[in-house]
């Protein structure tokens, strides 16, 4: 039985593209096929961030005119066994695809991967509208702040009216230190404001961009790090599997910080 | 020197500087959440608001500087919470007075207990 999955937000620059990579490279590490579509026509970069962008030959568009056959779009990820990228067109815009036909992708997807990983763009349009036709799940992407987190509610909103039921959260960059000091939103205030279940604490990390230049995502990286850490714990959860959340505040701070907390400060 | 001895006082210390942007952060969000779930625009519960007043008026004195009149959200349910200090309950013959202006409704089926104190004297 395939799950097919939209990672959405709302706000732009949240983390959906870099979390949908590290999502499909960690379930794919988990022995899993998996299948990454972007749906951000006009402004794919879905391909970027797995370092395929030199590889992409045919698109979804080719793919619904007719121009070639679905497998012929798929790109391999050599990296790793059973991951595929369909690629949005870059030619076109948001306008030139219908729920109807994304839908129609995203089912005959369905039939050869275990995952469906949908990449959503920002905005709640028709591509968003596109992205989420033929979901059953949704991950929404947000970060504790403001902007970020309404956006968040009005995509859960909307995503409930079309029936998609199962929604989790991701928290993405959050910095331990600025919420210790109360100069940010926890994940429990984020998680008690938007009411949905949590899937997923991402902390803000300076390897997360490292792996973006270089193309890679950071799960498939040498070295282990917490945000790697984390999205393959995402990935264990959608298995069904009871991982505990990281502890972010481990190794944070100075020497002050870290006095402070020991005085209970 | 000295703004060095500060500086390590307010790490150690950070209390001292008022920065609680968190909890204003959530607190606004909160508001903002339940007007975009309910899509009530200001202008809507400024309307509904009064009318709501104007019901409850015919029966109560509503202390209107007093009153706090919001929606809220609680695990994806919207709610309108309405926080009205009654200063006086209106008189029977008042509120005969007022329910005959409104003919929805019978005056027969509605049983009126007279007081004779405010609430305030009632809790004292």
């Amino acid at each position: 039985m395939s799950r097919i999955i939209v990672v959405t937000s709302g706000k732009g620059g949240v983390g959906k593209t870099t979390t949908t990579s590290n999502l499909g490279a960690a379930l794919a590490k988990h022995n899993r096929s998996v299948a990454l579509v972007d749906a951000d026509f006009g402004l794919r970069n879905l391909d970027l961030l797995l370092g395929l962008e030199e590889r992409v030959v045919y698109t979804a568009i080719d793919v619904l005119a007719g121009e070639c056959r679905l497998a012929q779009a798929l790109v391999k990820d050599k990296r790793i066994k059973g991951l595929v990228l369909l690629p949005a067109a870059q030619n076109r815009n948001k306008e030139s695809v219908q729920p109807e036909q994304m839908k129609k992708i995203a089912t005959a997807l369905a039939k050869g991967y275990d995952y469906i990983l949908i990449d959503c763009p920002a905005g709640i349009e028709l591509g968003f509208r596109n992205a989420i036709s033929a979901a059953e799940e949704a991950l929404i992407v947000t970060t504790p702040e403001v902007a970020a987190v309404r956006d968040a509610d009005r995509v859960i909103g909307l995503l409930e009216a079309e029936g998609v039921n199962k929604i989790s959260l991701i928290v993405n960059r959050v910095k331990p230190l600025m919420v210790e000091e109360n100069k940010m939103m926890s994940v429990e205030d984020v998680l008690e404001l938007l009411g949905v279940p949590l899937i997923g604490v991402v902390p803000d990390d300076e390897k997360v961009i490292v792996a973006t230049n270089r193309g890679e995502p950071l799960v498939l990286g040498e070295y282990e790090s917490v945000p790697a850490q984390a999205y393959s714990n995402i990935a264990r959860r959608l298995e069904g599997e009871k991982v505990p959340f990281l502890d972010l505040m481990a190794n944070q701070g100075n020497i002050f910080s870290r006095l402070r907390r020991m005085f209970g400060g | 020197m000295l703004n060095m001895i500060k500086r390590f006082l307010e790490m150690l210390f950070p209390w001292k500087n008022n920065t609680d942007s968190r909890n204003r952060a959530k607190s606004r969000l909160k508001l903002i959440i339940a007007h975009d779930r309910a899509s009530i625009n200001s202008d809507m519960l400024k309307a509904m608001r009064e009318e709501i007043l104007d019901v409850v008026a015919r029966y109560v004195e509503v202390d209107r500087e007093e009153m706090e009149f919001s929606l809220s959200n609680d695990q994806r349910m919207t709610s309108l919470t309405a926080n009205l200090p009654i200063r006086q309950v209106k008189r029977l013959s008042e509120l005969k007075e007022n329910l005959t202006e409104n003919s929805a409704f019978d005056l027969q089926d509605i049983e009126i207990v007279e007081t004779e104190r405010g609430p305030e004297e009632a809790n004292a």
